[in-house]
């Protein structure tokens, strides 16, 4: 018997404090087995937002940062231009890339600066209990759009993906999902290309991944697999939206 | 060491140069942009980095990722951006992340005016942004000081970890005289905490968030005790005749240096004057003060504010001798206007 | 048939049961009659004769709890 799967060396051994069937456990693990694969752990910076992943730096098991609120790009910004051979990436949830981030994560697309991004949507504020955040879908319920989200009143989700896509500094930008196994292979896919794109020097990368939020979606763990097939597929399509080479 | 007619922007930028300052992260704003507009010159020709931010918001952000990565950083920005990067300082400040920020203050509050100012007085000396926690403040009051006080802010940002802020008033970065330029610092203190890549060790982590209390605590205490150490290393300040003055002005950074000419100006007219010029703001010079206490008769302080460094003159004076205060918006007084009021306190007074 | 099985890090488990739900050879369950450190029913192998070591489960799981061997 051989051992064929087991935890990257790119993550601490620390328990993650998610919550049961929160897929951040799952695309923390895919970002930690590409670094492995790639053989970079020890040159790669991993910013970590605010939000429900704030506390990544207690499982990644290389060098990395706790941003203020919205601001890991521009970080990121910094350290890579200083650094030109590490390799930098931010972690970023829905209220802190397309909230108050809105600003970094452009402007560090518009200057194709040399970083990857892993943006995880899960449609709302996870860490503070639930709130709407710009990817809440329209219709949907959260705590600060009680009523279900209206365009007249929260205005229409954020396509981050398609938005970002749009800019010349962007080399690389798709949107991926972790639902299903053949889900998963994609997004791991995705993930190492995105770093192949930084490492090749190409420009600004990022990978949206959906993911799930049980807790705040008051579903349970394998319902809200099914519900982000459901209902957010149609309003976040998954796909390549730029690749430059 | 050769003389050079400098401007006093420029001044400060090549002092950080020298300095090594190797990334610097700006946006434009009256009447700080040409610190950055020489940095995106030197920068590239000296293999540093120069960026122009989206905000003053991303800049100190990029300033805490610079700063996190080992570099010596600044950024330069004025009243409306400076409010801005509070939140970015707080965040520097408790990651005990070394850096430079520097204030070309202009007229407050609101989008004020470009003339001078020091109302961000208060901002820069009590900790314009959340939690408790101080950055040095140190007040140049001419070109040449730009150049020293700039090498010296990194010096001290990077021996105490600490943020250091420059704050200046827009005229004197507009000045020109001839300075001495410096010799590039050669010896830097050593950063094995920085982010640069876990190679050949264990990960390092900048993290400012601290659920646990019990150690939010610690960290508060220990973030004190440096306060302290540099209470006791960092206090700066000149002064002028002050051995037998009866009233002292204090006044610091462009004030500083026209106070100095009126209490010139008020002792041909018979009267004891004497200057202090605190140069840290913070920490606050109260030793020098506290001294000049024992025997002078009345303090004048003398701002362009509506009265903020007053408060810490009164601290450190503990009512024992009043304290008066002289202070214009948006212009900086001459000095014959100060050594009026001089006049009229010693004449008031009796001293005359 | 390939053959394979899987370990579990009890005490990691915390009973989202995506790994049983992914599992194409229903080879998991959780164990009702324990209880782990964090409070849940973790899962075990209950068919393991039947486990082809593809660790779909593993790729499934948010919380590292499984390591997958196979020959």
């Amino acid at each position: 018997m051989k051992t064929v799967f087991q935890k990257p060396k790119s993550l601490q051994d620390n328990k993650f404090h998610y919550c049961p069937g929160c897929t951040h456990g799952i695309i923390h693990r895919l970002i930690a087995e590409c670094l492995d694969e790639m053989d970079i752990r020890e040159k790669t910076i991993g910013i970590c937002p605010v939000g429900c992943s704030v506390l990544a730096y207690d499982y990644f098991n290389f060098d990395t940062l706790e941003a203020a609120h919205g601001r890991a790009p521009a970080i990121g910004t910094a350290i890579k231009r200083l650094l030109p051979d590490r390799f930098v990436f931010t972690y970023q949830g829905d209220g802190d890339l397309a909230s108050i981030g809105m600003g970094e994560i452009v402007h560090a697309s518009l200057r194709g600066e040399k970083i990857t991004t892993f943006f995880i949507n899960n449609t709302l504020y996870g860490m503070t209990g639930g709130q709407m955040a710009p990817t809440t879908l329209l219709g949907q319920v959260a705590t600060t759009c009680p009523y279900g989200r209206k365009a007249e009143w929260e205005g229409y989700p954020a396509h981050m993906a398609e938005l970002l896509a749009g800019n010349e500094g962007a080399a690389y930008i798709c949107r991926t999902a972790v639902n299903s196994p053949a889900n998963v292979m994609k997004t791991k896919k995705a993930i190492k290309k995105a770093l192949e794109v930084q490492q090749r020097g190409l420009g600004f990368s990022m990978v949206e991944i959906l993911s799930t939020c049980p807790t705040n979606w008051g579903l349970n763990p394998v319902e809200a697999m099914k519900w982000m097939e459901d209902k957010m597929f149609p309003t976040y399509p998954l796909g390549e939206f730029k690749c430059v080479e | 060491m050769d003389r050079v007619l400098m401007k006093g922007n420029e001044a400060l930028a090549e002092g950080a140069i020298l300095a090594g300052c190797r990334g610097f992260f700006g946006y434009p704003i009256t009447p700080s942009s040409e610190i950055a507009e020489y940095m995106a010159r030197k920068m590239p020709t000296i293999g540093g980095v120069f960026v122009q931010a989206e905000s003053e918001l991303a800049a100190i952000n990029m300033v805490y990722g610079g700063s996190s990565a080992g570099f010596r950083v600044m950024t330069a920005s004025s009243g409306p951006g400076i409010s801005l990067k509070q939140e970015g300082i707080s965040f520097l400040s408790e990651g005990e992340l070394p850096c430079v920020v520097v204030n070309v203050s202009r007229g407050g509050p609101g989008l004020g005016g470009i003339q001078p100012s020091q109302a961000d007085y208060f901002q820069a000396t009590r900790g314009g942004g959340h939690g408790d926690y101080h950055t040095i403040v140190v007040a140049p009051s001419g070109v040449q000081e730009m150049m020293d006080l700039t090498m010296q802010a990194f010096y001290w940002a990077d021996y105490h970890r600490i943020p250091v802020m420059i704050m200046l008033e827009g005229t004197l970065g507009n000045l020109m005289e001839p300075i001495t330029v410096r010799e590039p610092v050669t010896e830097f203190v050593d950063k094995p905490w920085a982010t640069n890549g876990c190679k050949d060790r264990a990960p390092n982590v900048m993290n400012t968030l601290h659920l646990d209390s019990d150690f939010l605590e610690k960290r508060n205490h220990h973030l004190q005790a440096k306060y302290e150490k540099i209470q006791q290393e960092c206090k700066r300040a000149e002064t002028f005749m002050i051995e037998d003055a009866d009233i002292v002005i204090v006044a610091f950074g462009l004030m500083g240096r026209i106070a100095k000419k009126s209490v010139s100006e008020a002792r041909k007219q018979g009267v004891k004057a004497g200057l202090i010029r605190p140069i840290t703001l913070w920490p606050f010079p109260d030793d020098v003060i506290k001294s000049a206490a024992q025997t002078a008769k009345r303090f004048l302080s003398v701002e362009i504010n509506m009265g903020q460094m007053i408060e810490d003159i009164k601290l450190a004076i503990e009512g024992r001798v009043p304290v008066e205060f002289y202070g214009r918006i948006g212009i900086s007084p001459n000095p014959e206007e100060i050594s009026r009021q001089i006049i009229n306190i010693a004449a008031r007074e009796g001293w005359i | 048939m390939a053959k394979g099985t899987v370990h579990f890090v009890e005490d990691r488990c915390k009973a989202c049961g995506l790994c049983i739900e992914f599992c194409p050879r229903d080879v998991l369950e959780f164990d009702n009659e324990s209880i782990n450190i964090l409070g849940y029913h973790p899962v075990v192998l209950t068919k393991p004769e039947s486990c082809t070591g593809c660790a779909i489960c593993g790729l499934m799981c948010p919380d590292l709890v499984i390591t997958v061997e196979k020959e």
